[in-house]
């Protein structure tokens, strides 16, 4: 996990409100997120040019982005109603780009405290790029973390969102830059730190397998549920 | 009228399955099966994540700059290079290699 969550350098100590918010996990998890931050606005930037060129007005996807906050989903969906696929196609493609959420959201579940709404209400920065980076190993999450990367991700998401509705086409394209493999890399970097011990490498090996097995045949999104199914070799393990 | 109603069901399926795992089991103490089990959850869907992200286009396998791309990024984590330079190597190989291909 080396470098990742950067430990908090020695400099003069903020005072204050300032103070907690700049040292805080809050901060590591914006630290950490940050390189994947233009990523996600160049991606939130091809959606809102998307949108338009599909017709949807500004306000809903704008709405959109604000509240399912779900990259590859809005895409699906809104690709698929806009190419006249119909609603229901539409939703049905977002709930199974969706679906490894609820893989996600259950690993990290036993590590949020708080009442029922502080739970429900931080959940929703869960996100590929957050989660991973909140994930300690051995089913910890720093929520901190999770927190600190899912603003960061959120407001670019967002901005760029409105920057495609609205702006140009500058940067709308993640591949010019290679940006459509900066979360892939994070998210081998993160991997290699869970690969200490053996049985940590069986279930990755199983889900590269079963994700690879499944992807020609299942609907887009659900290859990747099936493969934390790999995960239920720890019941037999000790 | 049908935009309206994709964004309200794209919103309200996308925050119910965020929420399943932090409202249904936060700030509970798990058997230590399960949570063996929700360990293995993360490394497991991790290395789905590297697949599908790099090695999949819809419904296709490809073989693309992306996986010079995350080879760089492989050669870059075993060489013991923070994070942040894992991640600007499988940047700058992509670009590379998309350049040149």
């Amino acid at each position: 996990m080396d470098g990742v969550a950067p430990d908090p350098r020695r400099r003069p100590a903020p005072r204050g409100f300032a103070a907690k918010v700049l040292q805080s996990p809050l901060r590591d998890g914006a630290r950490a997120v940050a390189p994947l931050a233009l990523g996600s606005l160049s991606f939130g930037i091809s959606f809102g040019l998307l949108a338009r060129s599909g017709g949807l007005g500004w306000a809903a996807p704008l709405l959109m982005s604000a509240t399912a906050f779900t990259g590859t989903a809005q895409f699906a969906a809104v690709s698929v109603m806009t190419t006249g696929g119909g609603l229901l196609a539409a939703v049905a493609a977002a709930v199974c780009l969706n679906a490894r959420y609820v893989a996600m959201s259950v690993a990290a579940g036993p590590s949020f405290d708080g009442s029922v709404l502080s739970r429900f209400l931080r959940a929703q920065f869960i996100l590929d790029e957050s989660w991973a980076i909140a994930n300690r190993g051995r089913g910890r999450f720093d929520l901190g973390l999770l927190l600190g990367a899912g603003i960061v991700l959120y407001v670019s998401w967002v901005s760029g969102t409105a920057v495609g509705l609205f702006g140009g086409g500058v940067l709308s394209h993640p591949e010019m830059l290679g940006l459509d493999a900066v979360a892939p890399a994070l998210f081998l970097a993160l991997l290699a730190s869970h690969l200490r011990e053996r049985r940590t490498l069986i279930t990755p090996a199983l889900a590269v397998l079963v994700t690879v097995a499944l992807v020609p045949v299942l609907p887009v999104g659900l290859p990747i549920v099936v493969a934390g199914l790999a995960a239920s070799l720890g019941w037999w393990s000790r | 009228m049908r935009v309206w109603l994709l964004v309200a069901s794209v919103a309200v399926t996308a925050v119910a399955v965020k929420a399943t795992g932090p409202v249904l089991l936060g700030g509970r103490q798990l058997p230590s099966r399960m949570t063996r089990m929700l360990g293995l959850l993360a490394p497991s869907l991790l290395a789905g994540l590297v697949v599908t992200q790099v090695f999949s286009r819809g419904q296709h396998l490809v073989l693309d700059a992306r996986a010079a791309g995350l080879a760089a990024a492989g050669i870059a984590l075993l060489l013991r290079a923070p994070v942040i330079a894992v991640m600007a190597a499988a940047a700058a190989v992509t670009v590379l290699w998309r350049a040149v291909g």
